[in-house]
């Protein structure tokens, strides 16, 4: 198991090192939460008492915040790609690492990118007024990082499996749009109509969404809350599998 | 160190709509022992890159077994991970990273620690002539320093069986005698062993101990160099004849040492024809000669070279799609015209 955290720690400062020497991808990370916020909030806040809650960021910040990793892990695959071009992955996978440490490094960037957005997210939203119970914000968090984490060795997984962005960028979008649609990460399902929501329901991520804005919302006891863990926990182990099989496979 | 037993790998390609199944390695068997460096030659296509693959656990055959370094790549590929290193044909630095960064990380990967690492790699650097590139991204280095940096990082973690997958292609000569020192003194140092794979006969002539000849998936020849050329196409030996007339009597004295008679050519007041040991039969086809008064210009008997060994095994010649001068800068000696080498439609029915 050492071997495995040093092995990862070894992948993770090495993408790193290569991430933030592209200060695109520091700015746009960091900029990303803050234009949410700025930009959509005040477009959510009159619609708030259709909703039934009072506070329209303790209501809309868990969306957003869900909205962030899944997007931005679905995306992580794409760097994947060039390294396999350049022979990066082959030469990994020749040296004695673990596989799951080849993938889990390059997760711990991902969900170091996610958790510093969503302290940025979390932190201004806290200027704007938003009252989410702390230990809420805690558990939002932690099921929002499993989620992205999800996506990401998702992404990769696919990244491996495709081995061209010109066919994983399709799929991507494919999978983008239900999600975007079905998961209420912005508009409750809630409002819409019931056979809307009856679909919804066959949608995982709809639940772990739920599931962070009744924790945000301090329903420590409810069952959203646990239907999202429960999901998060669930899709981040399928995906893990996933992405370490394609690690692992020979033909990589 | 290395031993393989019918290893087959077959990938299935996809072309519009039919399917078709590529043998990549068709039953290999190979047998490297420890110490030993041991030059994979074949052309492109042939198998060569599928079958390293294959021993450094990146592929899993299709059938056939494979022990390396004393573990099987199928059951225990983390212990022969951990015995070899392997240079890819692709190279495995990002261009986008730093070099000496990218050498550090791979061989922290194989548990070593960073000091240790950076001390070698530094080392490395200035032995394979990369001085101040350290820092400098692969993105902003010459195809050859590229190719080094690759070395460099294939081998920093100091394995004893090391896999080089075309380790010189694009460098220059010089770049390319400094690697086969330092390939020499792999073996020499640390009793690495060594198996490279490379289109360059003469790199394989010079640095091998042994050559392996690979084509369409199936090993055709494997051997020393001189027995190889030994074996396969007898020396060549040239008489010029002074006086054109007698060049039919000259023919038919060198027509008795070998033994298909269609292999002997007469060619501009030259008699030529491919003689196994002409060492020992020449002196006696001289005298021969001498003795029926016919009077030579010159004698000349040549060795086959591997490219001879390779045309008769396989019926193509390699250096006719890759030509690539010797390290010193000096191109293989210069072929006389109508000779095996130079004309291939010629050789294959003299070499038959
Ligand atoms: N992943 C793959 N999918 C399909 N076919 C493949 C794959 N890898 C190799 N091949 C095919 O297998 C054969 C052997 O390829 P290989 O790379 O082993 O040749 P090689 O001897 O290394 O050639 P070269 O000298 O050009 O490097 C080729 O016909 C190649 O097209
Ligand atoms: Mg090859």
């Amino acid at each position: 198991m050492s071997g495995f955290l040093r092995d990862s720690s070894i992948v993770f400062r090495r993408q790193l090192r290569m991430n933030l020497r592209n200060p695109a991808w520091v700015i746009i990370g960091m900029l990303q939460p803050i234009l949410y916020l700025l930009l959509f909030g005040p477009l959510l806040e009159p619609l708030i008492g259709q909703f039934g809650a009072t506070n329209a960021y303790t209501f809309f910040v868990p969306g957003m915040l869900v909205q962030l990793g899944v997007f931005g892990a679905f995306f992580a695959g794409f760097s994947l790609i060039g390294e396999w071009r350049e022979g990066v992955i082959e030469a990994e996978r020749v040296t004695p690492a673990s596989r799951t440490a080849l993938l889990a490094g390059r997760l711990y960037r991902d969900l170091l990118q996610l958790f510093v957005q969503a302290l940025i997210l979390i932190g201004l939203g806290d200027l704007l007024g938003m009252d989410a119970s702390p230990i809420g914000l805690v558990l939002g968090v932690l099921l929002t990082l499993l989620l992205g984490g999800a996506c990401a060795a998702a992404s990769n997984a696919l990244a491996l499996t495709t081995k061209s962005e010109d066919v994983m960028a399709p799929v991507i979008n494919m999978v983008m749009l239900p999600v975007l649609l079905l998961s209420g990460i912005l508009l409750p399902m809630a409002i819409g109509p019931a056979w809307l929501e009856r679909a919804s329901d066959f949608m995982p991520i709809r639940h772990v969404v739920d599931g962070v804005r009744a924790s945000f919302a301090g329903d420590l006891a409810s069952s959203g809350l646990l239907w999202g863990g429960l999901w998060s926990v669930v899709l981040f182990a399928l995906a893990l599998w996933w992405g370490t099989a394609t690690f692992r496979r020979e033909n990589a | 160190m290395i031993r393989a037993r019918g290893l087959v790998q077959t990938f299935s390609t996809r072309q519009g709509r039919t399917k078709a199944e590529v043998r990549a390695v068709d039953g290999v068997d190979l047998d490297v022992e420890e110490g030993e460096v041991v030059g994979f030659l074949g052309p492109n296509g042939a198998g060569k890159t599928t079958t390293l693959r294959i021993l450094t656990t990146l592929l899993r055959p299709t059938a056939g077994t494979a022990t390396v370094a004393g573990y099987d790549v199928a059951t225990q590929p983390q212990d022969v991970r951990r015995s070899i290193g392997y240079v890819s044909q692709a190279g495995g630095a990002f261009s986008g990273a730093r070099a000496g960064d990218e050498v550090v990380d791979h061989g922290m990967l194989y548990g070593l620690p960073r000091s240790v690492v950076e001390k070698r790699g530094k080392e490395l650097f200035e032995q394979l002539d990369l001085p101040g590139l350290w820092t400098r991204m692969p993105r902003n280095m010459s195809g050859g320093q590229k190719r080094r940096l690759d070395i460099v990082m294939g081998i920093v973690h100091d394995p004893t069986l090391v896999f080089l997958d075309e380790p010189t292609t694009g460098l220059d000569p010089q770049a390319r005698a400094n690697l086969w020192e330092h390939i020499r003194a792999l073996r020499e140092r640390r009793g690495a062993t060594v198996l490279l794979t490379t289109h360059y006969l003469d790199e394989a002539d010079a640095l091998s101990d042994r050559i392996v000849i690979i084509d369409h998936g199936r090993i055709v020849a494997s051997d020393t160099a001189d027995n190889l050329k030994a074996q396969v196409a007898g020396d060549l030996v040239d008489l010029e004849v002074a006086d054109p007339l007698r060049l039919a009597d000259a023919a038919e004295r060198l027509v008795r040492l070998v033994d298909d008679e269609r292999s002997v050519e007469v060619v501009d007041g030259h008699v030529r024809a491919r003689v196994p040991r002409a060492g020992r039969a020449v002196p006696g086809l001289l005298r021969e000669l001498e003795a029926s008064g016919i009077t030579l210009e010159s004698v000349e008997v040549r060795r086959p070279t591997l490219d001879d060994v390779f045309l008769a095994l396989t019926g193509r010649s390699l250096r006719d799609a890759d030509h690539a001068p010797g390290p010193d800068g000096a191109a293989a000696p210069p072929v006389p015209a109508g000779t095996p080498t130079g004309t291939p439609t010629t050789t294959e029915g003299a070499l038959r």
